[in-house]
């Protein structure tokens, strides 16, 4: 099979609860294919309706989320390749790591053997092999989030769509789990949107920062750092953290010089 | 799983409490001379179970058998009727209320309607068995399913699984926690229906346990009144017991007791 990643695309995207909550106000922007692209924003701000949409999870009341291909082509979302990680781990208790790293795979009816191959697989690249036999109960946070991470690359995926998937854990665990995403994202190739609180985390990971605020894009920006200069201790990264900062503090209505 | 020793010291105190009881009983019987046919004492009771061992134990399993059938019968009625009401929106609407209601129906009052359904004998036992326990199952099961994560029916979602598969693979195994507990409230309701079915469609040749205590009322044998009584204590126990360590089986290893795990199995 020939890998067509598509760019995603949100186009004018306009998001209204029933209660009459405007979530998403015109919102455009897209990523292109292969791209990892953060969003960030205040909480609330509609972050996750829009990763919502992409993983067809919910509908935009007026414009469109598209994935597009190499040709041109719109993809239905459902021939798309996706995969989602949410801020919770979202482990079937009852299942040890190895089976609920191979779920996706057992849903899309692909054989015993075939799954626990690409499950042991994907648990040896996160480091968890000497936990594969265990239930969620008996992993730390930290570990269940890699587990969910496992989970969401078992399936080769072109589109990753990871919503916070930091957010739980404690900062020291959070410089090993941006090690993980990167990772991923490179083993993966694929297509990604990282949703994170983590101003650092975007500039450690991202090629292109979406800064929004109420429901609106406040800037897009892009990381101008080359990837593999990147150093969390550097002037140049702490420049960029400081900038993005500054975006993100005027886009919650903070004065700032 | 609970060692040997914690499970003797948990006896400990009822089996104490028992015993004084009974010594108890005993002497009251004893000082007071109240009459054999209003309270026999204990040793009374006892010796009647030795003398009359062959009927009591016939009749233990005759009611226990009725009591079983009945019960996995309600249990796989319960299961499933439990589960469609759960997964289809206008069911949930319509019976799941119902459901509720017709608990509250004093439902061993149904048994001599089973009788004229089914006539005299072990039908109609297992029936009212199944009545009375497939209720607690059909209710639980409900619960259970109604209160599955979100999350995880948004995870199966998103991999597009069919509501058969999320059935199997995550409605069913998310709610046994709660089906064990109502499985548990049947077993004991179980016996107790089918006793009330035994009483009202009494039948002859090995009789049960419910014959068995009428028979001897009839012939004022009080004796053995409490001796059947006890046996039908030990049947419902038993079903219990069995159902309590199936349940334990099944969910030990991830629900609720799991939760402290991390600790132990380091
Ligand atoms: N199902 C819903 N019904 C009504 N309003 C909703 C619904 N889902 C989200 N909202 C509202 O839409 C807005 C955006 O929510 P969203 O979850 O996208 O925020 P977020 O940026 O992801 O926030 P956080 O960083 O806290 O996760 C919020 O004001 C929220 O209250
Ligand atoms: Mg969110």
């Amino acid at each position: 099979m020939i890998r067509d990643l598509p760019s995603l695309e949100f186009q004018s995207v306009s998001r209204i609860f029933s209660g009459g909550a405007r979530a998403l106000n015109d919102v455009s922007f897209s990523i292109p294919a292969g791209g990892l692209t953060a969003v960030i924003g205040p909480s609330g701000c509609g972050k996750t309706t829009l990763l919502r949409m992409a993983a067809g999870l919910d509908r935009a009341t007026t414009g469109s989320v598209k994935f597009i291909g190499q040709d041109g082509n719109v993809h239905s979302r459902a021939s798309e390749n996706l995969s989602v990680c949410f801020q919770d781990a979202r482990l079937l208790p009852w299942r040890n790591v190895t089976d609920n790293v191979a779920l996706p795979l057992e849903l899309a009816g692909v054989s015993r053997d075939e799954r626990s191959a690409r499950a042991k697989q994907v648990i040896e690249a996160a480091g968890l092999s000497s936990a594969q036999a265990r239930l969620p109960a008996q992993l730390s946070g930290g570990m269940r989030m890699r587990v969910a991470l496992a989970r969401t690359l078992v399936t080769s995926p072109d589109v990753l769509l990871l919503d916070e998937p930091c957010s739980a854990v404690d900062e020291f665990t959070r410089i090993q789990l941006d090690e993980e995403i990167r990772r991923v994202w490179q083993v993966s190739g694929a297509t990604t949107m990282l949703i994170t609180h983590s101003v650092s985390e975007a500039v450690w990971l991202a090629d292109q920062i979406v800064v929004m605020s109420m429901g609106s894009i406040h800037e897009i920006r892009k990381v101008a750092l080359p990837r593999n200069a990147r150093d969390r201790a550097s002037s140049a990264f702490l420049l960029e953290v400081e900038t993005v900062m500054r975006s993100l503090a005027r886009a919650a209505g903070v004065l700032v010089a | 799983m609970m060692s040997v020793m914690k499970f003797f010291r948990l006896m400990v105190a009822p089996v104490t409490a028992v015993a004084f009881m009974l010594v108890a009983w005993q002497i009251a019987v004893m000082m007071s001379g109240v009459s054999a046919y209003l309270l026999p004492s204990p040793w009374a009771i006892a010796q009647t179970m030795w003398a009359s061992s062959d009927r009591l134990i016939g009749g233990a399993i005759q009611t226990a058998m009725a009591a079983t059938i009945g019960f996995v019968v309600a249990s796989v009625i319960g299961i499933l009727g439990g589960s469609m009401i759960a997964a289809i929106p206008f069911l949930r609407r319509s019976l799941y209320p119902l459901a509720t209601i017709l608990q509250m129906v004093p439902l061993v009052a149904v048994a001599p309607l089973l009788v004229i359904w089914l006539g005299f004998g072990l039908p109609t036992a297992i029936a009212a068995a199944a009545v009375v326990a497939v209720f607690p199952v059909l209710a639980a099961t409900i619960d259970g399913q109604v209160s599955v994560d979100p999350g995880l029916r948004e995870l199966f979602l998103l991999h597009g699984a069919s509501g058969w598969t999320r059935w199997r693979k995550l409605d069913l195994p998310a709610s046994i926690p709660a089906i064990v507990t109502g499985l548990r409230i049947a077993a004991g309701l179980a016996v107790i229906g089918a006793i009330v079915g035994e009483f009202v469609s009494g039948y002859g040749g090995n009789a049960p346990l419910g014959i068995v205590i009428m028979t001897a009322m009839r012939e004022a044998r009080t004796d053995l009144v409490f001796a059947a009584i006890a046996l039908s204590a030990v049947v419902g126990f038993s079903l219990f017991g069995a159902v309590s360590c199936l349940g334990w089986f099944l969910v030990h290893r991830w629900h609720a007791s799991s939760v402290n795990s991390l600790e132990q199995s380091k």
